[in-house]
């Protein structure tokens, strides 16, 4: 018996070097909008994604084979996104895909995904209610961010909220989470504003700020308005000293680009920062430095972008396979990892554990972090009081 | 805060965006109104504008700078409106659709221009000390009103251009042979007015006014690649609504674009104001076809 083992075991062992002999490589893709309006922000993801594959294979790869990347453009065209998932499984034959930023995005390569049986790697926070077997939610889900933001905020002391947002999915999804749970913890809900992607006239939300005297502003506006929000804030007297304001679109680059110091004092909650004191971060910060430049920033969806990487590894050397579907069950088994994000696992609904930390930004374009969750938290995909009934069970 | 700060912050609000939709439509009205041009780079020359300020904010970080920036940025819109005018959109007088694409293409071009000058991310203009803060109402039944006095400043900006601006029309030479040219062309021709230097001052004008816009917008909003087509659209509505080319009607249209967008915004949200407004300018449409000041041969007058 033990015999035929060891005999199985020499085979498997045999078979598995004529493999990587015989290909020697394995093609993995990456596929972010390297044009369009999302570049500004995939790029950088893309930048660390393949900063991880070159570590891998600088050590000897993944079960003896080297990773060969195939970079996808998405765009910023959620048909593209969807086309090139199709090409990189099809054509490229890659064993996964590493990808996407906006839920658009997401959302048209998830059938994509389904109908031919690859995976997903998904790097950015989301609004959750989605659950697919073939995507790996490494983002926040909103119980990852804008809940622990809301404890942390009734903690503080303040009880009246302002939700302001940019108007598309995530904005609306994640206000109406926070709704149901500013209603069921007591707190008070004094105005909600949306402005379409993009605006720049917050004139009338100021006003309406002004009037509803909130004890603190919850942010979900994305991209470029952020910088007329916050100007039109200051200008009319309200700067985050006099009102703070919570953000969940601004990372260090953004917050570089808005002008640190229009924000200076305001918070930010993510699953990770630059400024986060671990040696995996410094290792990381230093790597991605060393190969990019040593004034970039490094926000968490390119930290999810590299330990999704490392992650995929993981899974793969516990399944002793690249099939897509032994990967994603063996991800869900094979317990902590660390990243620079701190210690993470996946849980059964093929979302991470991770913990959570508030920052308050500082003049240098740095998050100073002031509160973390204490333990990883745990996904979950579908608020149980935004959307009852729902749950996610994959496996 | 009661009802009534609510509204009069928001008349005030509307009073302001309604001044800033003058100043980046009345460039539009003018080019349309003399020489039937519509410039779809009419945005960039604001664009212009913001960035330079950007830069002369780098150049020399002094809370005055602002003053420096305002007539710059008017002088080098101008120059390039010049140039614009003079370089390609004289050839197609006349041809409405080829004025069209081409300067949308001349519009593409400085967008990319700026993308790869200063990134595709918005730079930031910080407004000077004297500008920050705002007029703020303490007690009474208007407790809690906030006037930014950035939007007093884009507001007197606004009313100095259109005061100048008639001034010039009405009592200068060149602003009576632009009345001249905009009543009957050939008649002004055949008079001995140099139309086509008229053309092309009056572009590079318009062109001005847009860079100065820019400027000043920069205290209130991004400065990005794609500033110009946030605000070219509205700007193309108060001139449609106004009245093609009538500067009077653009002034009239700009203030009650801006007054409604702002009252409709404390009524519903942002979104859904943006809706109705469209709506009532579609309705007003039905009601006065040719805008709220229709073009009579006199229109320039009117200012």
């Amino acid at each position: 018996m033990g015999k035929g083992r060891g005999l199985l075991g020499a085979l498997g062992l045999v078979s598995l070097v004529g493999l990587s002999l015989a290909q020697g490589e394995v093609k993995v893709g990456v596929l972010h909008s390297l044009t369009g309006t999302m570049a500004i922000s995939e790029v950088t993801v893309k930048n660390a994604t393949l900063l991880a594959i070159e570590e891998i294979n600088a050590r000897g790869g993944v079960l003896g084979r080297k990773l060969l990347p195939v970079v996808e453009d998405g765009a910023s065209d959620p048909a593209t996104f969807a086309q090139k998932a199709q090409k990189l499984i099809q054509q490229d034959k890659v064993a996964t895909v590493f990808g996407g930023w906006t839920s658009a995005s997401r959302k048209a390569m998830l059938p994509v995904f389904e109908r031919l049986g690859n995976l997903l790697w998904y790097p950015v926070q989301f609004e959750g209610n989605e659950c697919s077997p073939n995507i790996m939610y490494t983002g926040a889900q909103p119980n990852q961010q804008i809940l622990p933001a809301l404890d942390w905020a009734l903690e503080k002391g303040y009880k009246k909220f302002f939700l302001v947002g940019s108007d598309y999915v995530f904005p609306r999804t994640a206000n109406l989470i926070l709704k149901r749970h500013i209603e069921a913890r007591k707190g008070v809900l004094s105005g909600e504003e949306y402005v379409p992607l993009g605006g720049t006239d917050f004139s009338s939300v100021v006003n309406k700020i002004r009037a509803a005297r909130p004890d603190v502003v919850f942010n979900t506006i994305n991209g470029d308005s952020n910088v007329a929000f916050f100007k039109q804030m200051a200008a009319a007297g309200l700067t985050p000293d006099k009102l703070p304001v919570m953000s969940f679109s601004i990372a260090e680059q953004e917050a570089k680009a808005i002008g640190p110091s229009l924000l200076k004092g305001s918070y930010a909650a993510w699953n990770y920062f630059m400024s986060l004191e671990t040696p995996e971060n410094r290792t990381f910060v230093k790597a991605y430095q060393t190969k990019y430049g040593p004034n970039e920033l490094i926000t968490d969806p390119m930290a999810h972008g590299y330990a999704n990487v490392y992650l995929w590894k993981a899974a793969v050397e516990k399944a002793q396979s690249f099939d897509p579907n032994a990967v994603r069950k063996a991800a869900v088994l094979m317990g902590w990892v660390s990243t620079p994000l701190g210690r993470v696992r996946f849980a059964e609904n093929q979302s991470l554990y991770q913990a959570v930390y508030i920052g308050e930004l500082q003049g240098n374009a740095q998050f100073k972090i002031l509160w973390s969750t204490k333990e990883p938290v745990k996904p979950e995909p579908y608020d149980p009081l935004a959307f009852p009934g729902k749950t996610c069970k994959l496996h | 805060m009661g009802e009534a700060a609510l509204w009069i912050g928001q008349v005030f609000n509307g009073l302001s965006v309604g001044s800033i939709l003058i100043m980046t439509a009345l460039g539009l009205a003018f080019s349309f109104g003399l020489m039937r041009v519509i410039n779809m780079a009419h945005g960039e020359f604001l664009m212009l504008g913001g960035y330079l300020a950007f830069l002369i904010q780098q150049g020399m970080p002094s809370p005055y700078s602002p003053l420096l920036t305002l007539p710059l940025a008017f002088l080098s819109g101008a120059l390039v409106g010049w140039l614009l005018e003079s370089g390609l959109v004289r050839f197609l007088y006349g041809r409405p659709a080829e004025t069209l694409l081409a300067t949308w293409g001349i519009s593409l071009v400085l967008q990319q221009a700026a993308r790869d000058l200063f990134g595709p991310s918005g730079v930031e203009v910080t407004s000077p000390s004297w500008l920050a803060g705002a007029l703020e109402i303490r007690g009474g039944a208007l407790d809690g009103l906030g006037l930014p006095y950035v939007r007093f400043f884009v507001a007197s900006l606004a009313l100095l251009v259109l005061g100048l601006l008639g001034a010039l029309l009405r009592w200068t030479r060149i602003g009576l042979h632009i009345r001249a040219v905009s009543q009957n062309r050939e008649m002004a021709a055949a008079l001995g007015i140099h139309t086509r230097a008229v053309d092309g001052f009056v572009f590079a004008l318009g062109s001005g006014l847009a860079g100065l816009g820019g400027a000043a917008l920069a205290f209130l909003a991004p400065v990005t690649p794609t500033v110009g087509q946030s605000y070219i659209v509205d700007a193309f509505l108060v001139v449609i609504l106004g009245g093609l080319g009538s500067l009077g009607g653009t002034v009239v249209a700009g203030l009650l674009v801006g007054l409604a967008s702002a009252l409709l915004q404390a009524l519903t949200s942002v979104s859904l104001a943006k809706v109705l407004l469209l709506l009532l300018v579609v309705l007003t449409l039905q009601v006065r076809p040719r805008g709220l000041v229709s073009l009579r041969s006199r229109a320039l007058e009117e200012v």
